[in-house]
C-alpha cells in the first residue's frame, strides 16, 4: 500500500498541479509510492491524521501542535522565506483607515485557514473586536472572501498575504489593507509519520539538495518556493508554544 | 541587575529604586514618553525557568531599545516598569508555576526610560515532561483596556 502524502488546505489554486509533480519526486527520492490525497477542507484532514492515514504532510501551523505533540511526526523542513503573515483588508470605498476605528457588530469574512484566522483574530483586537461581536462569515477561498468586501457584503477581510498579492489587480484595487502583520516566525513545516521514520535522514538529504539540478528546479519552482530549509524539533515545538499563546 | 543610565534618557526624568522579583534592587530612570504599539507586529521572547531572557526576536529589540547582546541573559524585569503593581508578577509567576497560562496588560519600561503597554500572554515551555523555561508573546492591546489598567494598577500597591 502507499504512503498517504497530504497538504494543508490552504494551499493556493495555482500551485496545486505543483504538489502532485512534487509527490512524483517523492516517489523518485525515496523509492516508495506515495498517494497525494488533497482534502477538501482542514476538518476532513484532521480527521485522517486522527484515524493515522497520513505518512507526511505539508503542515499548517496550527496543526503542528497535534501531529508532533499527539502523532509523534518529525518536522523536516521548510520552504526558505515562506513565513504566513496575514492582512485585515476593507473595501477600497470604506471611509475607515485604522483596525481601531470598526465597531461592534462589524461583518469580518474569514476563511477556515486557521493560523491565518487566528493572526487575522489578533489583529481586530486592538479594537476590542471578537468572535462574539462580530459577525463572522467563513467562506471558501480567499477569492470568496475579496468578493464579500467589493459586493458590501461584509465590512473586513482576513487573508493570507500571499493570497491577497495573488488576487487580480482589478480585484486588489477595490481593496484597502489597514493592516498586515509582521509576525515572521509562523510557517507552513514538511512533517513526517513514525511509519516513515527509517526515511527521515534521507529524505532531508534530498529536499535539501532538490535544487542541484535542473529537474529539481522545476518542482521547486511548480511550487513557488526557492528551496527547502531544515526545522529542527526544538523550532517546532517553539512554534507550536507561539501558537498556543496566540489562541488564549 | 545594572541600574539605568542617564545618558540613555530621553528627556526630563524621575528615579526610583525598584526590588524586583529574584533579581535584586535597581536605580531606574523613567519619562512620560509613550511609544505606540506598532500594528501587525508580535513581540517574542523566550526565557529560562528563572526568567532570564534566552531569546528575543526583532520587534522586542525594537520596542524595548536594548540591543539583543543586552538582553540575552538579563532578568525580563528589565522591562518592568514603577507603575505596574508587583501583585501582577506575583500573579504571573504563580500562575506560570503551577504550569498554566498567564494573560495581562503590561506596561513596560523601555531603555530611554519611555513606556509601552503590550497585552502578554506567558506559557510554560514543556519538553519530555520537563519544564525547559516560558514563552512570552506580546501584542497590541486596545486603548480602552489600557486606560483600564492605567486607572486600576495605582490602586493594587
Amino acid at each position: 500500500m502507499p504512503y498517504l502524502f497530504t497538504v494543508s488546505p490552504d494551499f493556493t489554486p495555482d500551485h496545486l498541479s505543483g504538489w502532485f509533480i512534487f509527490n512524483t519526486w517523492l516517489q523518485r527520492a525515496l523509492s516508495e509510492a506515495f498517494h497525494l490525497e488533497l482534502y477538501d477542507d482542514f476538518q476532513s484532514q484532521r480527521e485522517a491524521i486522527e484515524a493515522d492515514k497520513v505518512d507526511l504532510i505539508y503542515a499548517n501551523p496550527y496543526d503542528a501542535a497535534m501531529l508532533v505533540r499527539d502523532k509523534g511526526f518529525t518536522p523536516l523542513v521548510k520552504p526558505i522565506g515562506h513565513s504566513d503573515e496575514a492582512i485585515i483588508a476593507v473595501s477600497a470605498d470604506d471611509g475607515v483607515t485604522e483596525v481601531e476605528a470598526l465597531q461592534p457588530g462589524v461583518r469580518v469574512a474569514t476563511t477556515d485557514d486557521p493560523d491565518v484566522h487566528t493572526m487575522g483574530m489578533i489583529m481586530l483586537e486592538p479594537a476590542d473586536l471578537n468572535a462574539d461581536n462580530i459577525h463572522l462569515e467563513t467562506c471558501g477561498t480567499y477569492v470568496l472572501v475579496a468578493k464579500k468586501l467589493v459586493r458590501g457584503e461584509a465590512d473586513v477581510g482576513i487573508f493570507l498575504d500571499e493570497a491577497f498579492n495573488d488576487l487580480s489587480s482589478m480585484v486588489k484595487n477595490q481593496l484597502r489593507i489597514l493592516v498586515s502583520s509582521q509576525i515572521q516566525v509562523v510557517n507552513h513545516v514538511l512533517m513526517l509519520g513514525p511509519t516513515l521514520a527509517p526515511h527521515a535522514d534521507t529524505l532531508r538529504k534530498a529536499l535539501l539538495a532538490i535544487s542541484d539540478d535542473k529537474k529539481g528546479q522545476g518542482v521547486l519552482e511548480s511550487l513557488g518556493f526557492t528551496g527547502w530549509e531544515v526545522v529542527d524539533q526544538e523550532e517546532t515545538e517553539f512554534m507550536i508554544d507561539l501558537m498556543d499563546t496566540l489562541m488564549v | 541587575m545594572q541600574d539605568m543610565n542617564p545618558d540613555d534618557i530621553a528627556g526630563t526624568y524621575r528615579e526610583y529604586t525598584l526590588e524586583l522579583y529574584k533579581a535584586g534592587t535597581r536605580t531606574i530612570l523613567v519619562t512620560d514618553i509613550e511609544t505606540p504599539y506598532p500594528d501587525g507586529r508580535l513581540i517574542v521572547s523566550r526565557t529560562d525557568p528563572t526568567g532570564i531572557i534566552t531569546h528575543v526576536n526583532r520587534s522586542f529589540v525594537d520596542m524595548s531599545g536594548y540591543s539583543e547582546e543586552e538582553l540575552i541573559g538579563a532578568p525580563h524585569s528589565i522591562l518592568r516598569h514603577p507603575d505596574m503593581p508587583p501583585a501582577a508578577f506575583k500573579d504571573l509567576w504563580d500562575t506560570v508555576e503551577k504550569g498554566e497560562t498567564w494573560q495581562g496588560y503590561v506596561k513596560n519600561l523601555r531603555k530611554d526610560g519611555g513606556f509601552y503597554w503590550v497585552k502578554a500572554t506567558v506559557i510554560p515551555n514543556i519538553r519530555d515532561n520537563r519544564l525547559v523555561g516560558y514563552t512570552s508573546v506580546r501584542r497590541k492591546p486596545s486603548r480602552k483596556k489600557v486606560e483600564e489598567c492605567a486607572a486600576l494598577y495605582p490602586t493594587l500597591f
